[in-house]
């Protein structure tokens, strides 16, 4: 692998490196919609909007409120379950979403590096292909395991409506196992809800801040694919 | 009274007809979501089989289960269920008292081991070694320990033996805990609760008597014919839901049209009963079609869940302060778009003082 290179060297860090593969992109930006629908859809079902007026029967706004959760819930899920699935088979920068590598020393004191960093106690920046190490655990704590989160719980939930023996009952009714209160698992799902608006509100200022400070192209490597290199030194902090 | 006496002669005892029987067999097999066929399945079983007695316990409780239970909607189905039970033991409605009732108890074991179905009111406090609900001398937490050594199956009636209610709201000071948590080798039957509907009591004993097997039952324990679904699945004012037509204040407009409660904090969406298909009291009414939301009372630790008028509740896990999803979540992206915009205020800073230091610090990095 290359990050084992002479750390000094700037071997594959210069110029433009191909990174990010097309079903990486693609997921990227179905997930980034639907995350937009779910997060708005979900929070006007906890809150819901202001009453509509006439017969019931002439309107259908909660009902399409729900419909519109429910179908961004589904391109959510199976789309998070095809990146898993290309985390597998894609090249090592789609790996980089499922495994952190925890085991290796280099891996902790590069993100120790980078907590300096954005903690203006270092001025010196390095240099990285794929996610930095602290970008890579943000997406690993937000994308995988709050992703699957609120797939178990928003499936569990969803179970209710399509009632016992269903599909969504059998695969994850063991939700309501563990905590048997819904009501709590509602809460639960909602408040994941703000934990994942959290994490965009961060994800896209570091990625415009990247574009300014950072010694690679922070943005576009989300649309075409293609790390763009500022300069030719090494790729440890300088 | 002799151990072969059938359900059937005890009710005839009674003086209940044969013509209010088949009635009530009907009923039940009706009520309990089986076919027509099952009417006749009901009654041959309890002409034939041996009566199975029904010790009813008491622990911490209000006795409203009891109370819900003798006010079965159709006297005729309480009549029967009553003069099937009424019996054996029940501090509430049997004619013995002290030692004469404990007495009971011993005979029950003694005749009917491991035969009888021991139906739980109210739940042991353990706390101070149960000293919180003494019974005859001793703890409940012992007599039901006794009680369940010996029983064929337990029915947990209500929030208090199923899931634990208001005796064991924060901080529960007594340790009162659930059956379930207590009586760990007997199959337990959870009949949540606050009360239980009449209706749903006798139905589920009904079962249990007449078909000698516990009744199908969900993940959490609970009859799946009375609780597989949602109050709000089967409820009235679900067109209104789905429209998007809430009562905003219990003085509005909506309230006056029976627009959907769920902004006033109805909990039909998180709460499995009967209540919007059986009703209460005969099918007089029920909580919504009153006007007032649900407060979720079968559902487990609904009385530590927060506002009873708000659709967004407490997640209790701040201890005793007040904290919705909301509040705590819409902190916690307030704070990242303040952390943000300072620090991307801090970058701006550090990048233009960066320019101007650039030289100086890669000199003294050598």
């Amino acid at each position: 692998m290359a990050t084992s290179r002479v750390a000094t060297g700037n071997d594959g860090y210069t110029g433009n490196v191909y990174v990010f593969e097309v079903p990486v992109r693609v997921w990227h930006w179905i997930h980034a919609l639907a995350i937009t629908a779910l997060a708005i859809t979900g929070y006007l079902i906890a809150n819901p909007l202001t009453s509509v007026s006439g017969e019931a029967s002439d309107s259908f706004l909660m009902g399409n409120i729900r419909l519109i959760h429910f179908s961004a819930a589904m391109v959510f899920a199976v789309g998070l379950f095809v990146r898993f699935y290309w985390a597998i088979v894609g090249n090592r920068y789609a790996k980089g979403l499922l495994i952190v590598p925890v085991w290796r020393g280099q891996y902790w004191s590069r993100l120790w590096h980078e907590v300096l960093m954005y903690s203006f106690l270092t001025r010196k920046v390095a240099k990285y292909r794929g996610h930095n190490p602290l970008a890579q655990l943000a997406m690993w704590l937000f994308n995988v395991v709050l992703a699957l989160f609120m797939v178990c719980t928003g499936f569990a939930l969803y179970s209710q409506g399509t009632g016992a023996g269903s599909w969504a009952d059998r695969w994850f009714g063991w939700v309501f196992v563990i905590e048997p209160s819904s009501q709590a698992v509602r809460m639960w799902h909602l408040l994941g809800m703000w934990l994942m608006v959290f994490f965009i509100i961060i994800h896209i200022y570091m990625v415009i801040r990247a574009e300014f400070m950072s010694r690679q192209n922070g943005t576009s490597v989300m649309i075409d694919g293609i790390r763009r290199f500022k300069d030719d030194g090494p790729r440890d902090p300088q | 009274m002799p151990a072969h006496e059938t359900f059937y002669e005890v009710m005839r005892r009674h003086g209940v007809t044969r013509r209010s029987f088949l009635k009530f067999c009907s009923l039940t097999a009706a009520g309990l979501g089986l076919g027509p066929e099952f009417a006749g399945k009901i009654a041959h079983a309890l002409e034939t089989k041996p009566r199975t007695p029904v010790v009813w316990l008491h622990g911490l409780e209000c006795t409203c289960c009891t109370e819900s239970f003798i006010r079965s909607g159709n006297p005729l189905a309480g009549d029967v269920i009553l003069s099937m039970i009424s019996l054996d033991y029940d501090d509430t409605i049997m004619a013995a008292a002290g030692h004469q009732a404990e007495e009971i108890l011993e005979q029950t074991i003694e005749k009917y081991d491991g035969q009888f179905i021991l139906a739980c009111e109210g739940n042991p406090p353990l706390n101070e070694d149960g000293m919180y609900c003494i019974q005859a001398g001793r703890p409940y937490v012992e007599k039901l320990r006794h009680m369940a050594d010996h029983c064929k199956a337990i029915i947990a009636w209500g929030s208090c033996a199923s899931w634990g209610c208001v005796q064991a709201a924060r901080p529960n000071p007594t340790q009162a805990v659930p059956i379930h948590k207590v009586i760990l080798d007997k199959p337990i039957v959870k009949v949540p609760g606050c009360p239980p509907i009449a209706e749903v009591m006798t139905g589920v004993i009904t079962y249990m008597l007449a078909f000698d097997r516990l009744p199908p039952l969900d993940r959490q324990g609970r009859p799946a014919m009375f609780y597989g679904q949602r109050l709000h699945d089967k409820c009235y004012r679900r067109p209104h839901f789905d429209a998007g037509q809430f009562v905003e204040k219990f003085d509005d407009e909506g309230a006056r049209k029976g627009y959907c409660l769920y902004k006033v904090g109805c909990k039909g969406p998180t709460t499995y009963n009967a209540c919007s298909t059986v009703e209460w009291n005969g099918g007089l009414s029920w909580p919504v079609k009153s006007g007032h939301g649900c407060l979720g009372c079968a559902e487990d630790n609904f009385w530590d869940k927060g506002s009873f008028y708000s659709p967004v509740t407490n997640l209790g896990v701040t201890g005793n302060v007040e904290s919705t999803a909301n509040t705590i979540g819409g902190a916690i992206a307030g704070a990242a778009a303040i952390g943000v915009a300072a620090h991307a205020v801090a970058s701006g800073i550090a990048k233009a003082s960066g320019k101007k230091s650039k030289p100086t610090e890669e000199v003294s990095n050598g």
